[in-house]
């Protein structure tokens, strides 16, 4: 049976500190608190769409990365690749990265776009999906072989 | 260990209640004469007032009742907060609230709707109450409905009492039922 989605209260209260934490570390302190409310003013809009409530780490932290992408593009729009996570190498965009992986099962596609999207290390990712490091790097593995096959 | 600041913090439960998304917002009053309160508003009115004020027990119930946009913001509950305040203090004998009644049934409904009527510093019997609401052998029935009010002290079951007069029972315990009683001077 798939996990219920919890009151929003409890979610909030669960994860607030880490993506406070995430953010600090990813835009610096001044901007922290702006992108950490619209995180979870966003995340509340899309609530009541959320079918359970697993991965809700990932997902939340996925809004989050989702968030500062966007706002470095409208603040220097020239310095967009430099600024974009995994910007500085082949790997494809988040934004290339969602429609691609809408297929795969949930875990394998927030280890993906975590991973190839964002930039996450595989701990971090681990920490997300509730797994461990090497979990969660097998996942992102999976999912990429299994991209190849369904997309070749 | 990152945390969120108490400023930032309550800045978000604003804002979100400000989006008018949330399924109801609760807040707890730590210090009512009658003890803490859990208090939940939905956007249709006052859906609840709890004596059990500790909100995680009740969290998974509320989002079952309501939907699971749950979460704790005081602006939504100020008009509420200065209600009961007044109440308490005696300056207020009449609530002026919208209700969100939705939670119970309609039986329930019926009945709660006849005791709205039961006016200040008044008491009625459970009989009574079950004969207005049809039935007049359904004094029990009548009970199960105080005794799961969602919205006590505004909906007033504190003033439903024996038919030999004695206070009988409160789902928030006797001593809370006639210290209110006391506060209506319905009881000396």
């Amino acid at each position: 049976m798939a996990v219920a989605v919890p009151p929003f209260e409890i979610f909030y209260d669960a994860h607030k500190d880490e993506v406070l934490a995430f953010l600090r570390k990813r835009v610096g302190r001044d901007r922290a608190d702006d992108v950490f409310q619209d995180t979870f003013l966003r995340a509340l809009r899309a609530y009541e769409r959320l079918e359970h409530g697993e991965h809700l780490r990932a997902w939340v932290l996925t809004i989050a990365s989702r968030l500062i992408v966007d706002g470095a593009r409208r603040d220097r729009p020239e310095a967009r690749l430099a600024s974009e996570p995994g910007g500085e190498d082949e790997r494809p965009a988040y934004e290339e990265l969602a429609p691609l992986t809408d297929g795969l099962p949930p875990k394998e596609r927030a280890a993906v776009v975590l991973r190839y999207g964002y930039d996450l290390d595989y701990d971090e990712i681990g920490d997300a999906l509730g797994s461990s490091e090497q979990a969660a790097r097998q996942a992102a593995s999976a999912g990429v072989r299994r991209l190849r096959k369904e997309k070749p | 260990m990152t945390r969120v600041s108490h400023e930032l913090d309550e800045r978000l439960r604003a804002a979100a209640a400000a989006t008018g998304l949330l399924d109801l917002a609760y807040d707890v009053l730590d210090d009512t004469p009658v003890g803490p309160l859990l208090v939940g508003v939905s956007d249709r009115g006052l859906a609840r007032i709890s004596f059990d004020a500790d909100p995680e027990p009740q969290l998974e119930q509320l989002a079952r009742l309501y939907g699971p946009r749950i979460l704790r913001s005081s602006r939504p509950v100020e008009r509420v907060r200065r209600e009961l305040d007044e109440y308490f203090d005696g300056r207020r004998r009449d609530f002026d609230l919208e209700l969100d009644l939705r939670a119970a049934p309609a039986y329930h409904r019926l009945v709660l709707e006849k005791l709205a009527r039961v006016g200040y510093g008044h008491t009625t019997t459970y009989g009574a109450l079950a004969a207005e609401s049809g039935n007049p052998r359904a004094a029990r029935a009548v009970g199960t409905v105080m005794n799961r009010n969602p919205v006590p002290i505004v909906l007033p079951c504190h003033r439903v009492v024996g038919a030999n007069g004695s206070l009988t029972g409160y789902g928030g315990g006797l001593d809370r039922k006639e210290w209110l009683l006391r506060l209506e001077g319905a009881i000396l």
